[in-house]
């Protein structure tokens, strides 16, 4: 994904979200505890975390939707709790869990939705970019799951947001809807729209987001670029290779770059920090040992989720 | 895609107008396509109507003496049937549904107002409500041989009066109903009593006096004994306008104090 433009960092330019010291409960279980960050113009903004993390009454309070319990949120300028329909105009959310009634017509719930904006898109180019097209005069009910998702999307999007809130965009998306809707998302940011991104899938937040907050349990664990992220989860590189003879472990395992040596059927995994890739090669060529199907990886952003959420589960009291 | 200006006031207002409208229309098309308060609200009365006005029985006198014929005292009770039946079945079902669906609060991300959607739907019920008493009125007077309300003030006054004591009880429904399904529950529960004690199986002036002392007291029978005295060319007694008053006030100051969007 490109970055965005300039070499300033997302996080520099100025803010369109802050939340400072928000505190949310239902009854006494404690959604979302102490949790601040700001989101700044045109950023693509990535919050994961586990279920039940906190993730969605998050954005909920950013939308308006929940009135926080302490703490608060500014919203280009507004605060959340006040002029609803003014910040409603500039916010586009997609929720979890809405569906629409099932007796109307794309085109008929897309209309209703032009009505609410000022300044709408057109929606028959919004349903052409999103694949629905054809579908102006299906019943909402007669749509599959990945078909409503995207409807849910150009009604989040329709109104021309500022900041777009999106929870779960591409769950239930075959793979190549989810391209699309990322290519998408992107042109939206591109446009100069913020866009809030909630997601279970480390790919879309490889791909699409400029920052990523971990959130679990309630509180903010990390916020970082992505790559930075899964860096500080101490993934370093994996080196996969299947070697063209069988050689001890330890002619490579001595050596101070190598951290780790794996064995994955007839394939060697080394793990290490950068040098490790020179060290290796050059070890094995003077062995006489050539290198098939090599692959070379980061750290991922999955390893870092489960190493940074797990470790937050062991400190936790059997339940 | 971003700011292009802030809308006008002018501007802002035209977006509300043009909103409400698209969101009655939608009203419109899916009481159409789910045509409950269509077929009960409005079909069953007409064709009870039509039944009715066509015993010859019916053309009697409800009680020795009295200015009414049968007929003519089962138009205002045609009406009550038509009114339980759009407000406490055909209006909070929907509602209620829209929100177990997350419909409602999908809408409160929008910049309207969620409760513009409730306002669209009492209008599309309340028009189905006035066409019923259009025709029934007017129907029978032209067609079935009924006379016009001898006192049309009083009986519009009185009309009015019980469609919203009857529209605020279905909203109190609609409000605490937790699902679809209580939401028939109840609508069931009341629709039997309401109708019996207003008169639709049995007129309301052979009943016993105790009967009808009690049932004086329901918004229903109040409804129809307020219309009935105006059909005979009488204003309606103040005990039926204060019952009438009385609930909705009482049922309107509950619903508004009940609803839940989610």
């Amino acid at each position: 994904m490109s970055t965005p433009s300039g070499a300033e960092r997302p996080a520099d330019r100025h803010p369109v979200v802050t939340v400072d010291h928000l505190r949310k409960a239902y009854g006494s279980t404690v959604a979302v505890d102490d949790v601040s960050f700001t989101i700044a113009a045109g950023e693509i903004f990535g919050i994961i975390g586990p279920n039940g993390a906190g993730k969605t009454t998050t954005v909920e309070c950013i939308a308006g939707l929940r009135v926080p319990d302490a703490g608060t949120i500014r919203v280009l300028g507004l605060d959340s709790r006040g002029d609803r329909a003014a910040l409603h105009e500039r916010v586009g959310v997609q929720l979890q869990q809405s569906s629409l009634p099932p007796k109307l017509r794309v085109g008929e719930v897309l209309d209703l939705f032009v009505s609410f904006y000022p300044h709408p898109l057109d929606p028959a180019d919004l349903l052409e970019t999103l694949g629905l097209a054809g579908k102006r005069h299906d019943y909402v009910q007669s749509l599959s799951g990945g078909l409503k998702q995207r409807l849910s999307i150009a009604l989040a999007l329709i109104g021309r947001p500022q900041i777009a809130i999106l929870d779960e965009l591409t769950t239930g998306l075959d793979p190549e809807a989810r391209r699309e809707t990322w290519r998408f998302i992107a042109h939206v940011r591109d446009r100069g729209a913020t866009v809030i991104l909630v997601t279970h899938y480390m790919d879309e937040v490889e791909r699409l987001c400029d920052r990523v907050a971990l959130i679990d349990r309630g509180r903010l664990l990390a916020l970082e670029t992505p790559p930075d992220l899964a860096e500080r989860a101490g993934g370093g590189t994996h080196l996969r290779f299947v070697p063209s003879a069988e050689f001890p472990d330890a002619l490579l395992t001595v050596l101070p770059e190598v951290q780790s040596l794996e064995h994955e059927g007839a394939a060697v995994v080394v793990t290490g920090g950068d040098a490790v890739l020179k060290a290796v090669l050059f070890t094995l060529d003077r062995e006489g040992i050539a290198l098939r199907d090599v692959r070379v990886t980061g750290g991922t952003l999955e390893d870092a989720f489960v190493r940074l959420t797990r470790h937050d589960h062991e400190e936790a009291p059997p339940a | 895609m971003s700011v292009e200006g802030t809308p006008t006031a002018g501007e802002g207002r035209s977006v509300s107008g043009r909103a409400f409208r698209q969101l009655l229309w939608v009203e419109v098309l899916q009481a159409w396509r789910q045509p409950t308060g269509l077929v009960w609200g409005v079909g069953l009365p007409i064709v009870l109507l039509i039944v009715f006005g066509n015993i010859s029985a019916f053309k009697q006198p409800v009680t020795p003496g009295s200015s009414l014929t049968i007929f003519e005292v089962y138009i205002p009770v045609l009406f009550a049937l038509s009114l339980v039946l759009l407000a406490l079945v055909s209006l909070p079902t929907p509602l209620v549904a829209y929100r177990e669906q997350g419909w409602l609060r999908r809408l409160s991300t929008t910049p309207i107002t969620p409760v513009w959607l409730l306002a669209a739907q009492i209008i599309v019920n309340l028009a189905l409500a006035l066409a019923t008493l259009l025709i029934v009125v007017l129907g029978g007077a032209l067609f079935l041989g009924s006379r016009l309300p001898g006192n049309p003030g009083g009986f519009v006054l009185a009309a009015l009066l019980v469609t919203v004591a009857i529209f605020a009880l279905g909203l109190l429904g609609a409000a605490v109903a937790p699902t679809q399904g209580w939401a028939s529950v109840m609508g069931g529960v009341l629709f039997f009593p309401l109708l019996f004690l207003a008169g639709l199986w049995y007129p309301l002036q052979n009943m016993p006096a105790i009967v009808r002392s009690v049932a004086g007291y329901s918004p229903l029978t109040a409804g129809v004994a307020a219309m009935q005295s105006a059909m005979q060319g009488d204003f309606p007694s103040a005990h039926d306008l204060l019952v009438l008053v009385g609930f909705a006030v009482v049922l309107g100051a509950a619903a508004v104090r009940f609803f839940r969007w989610e």
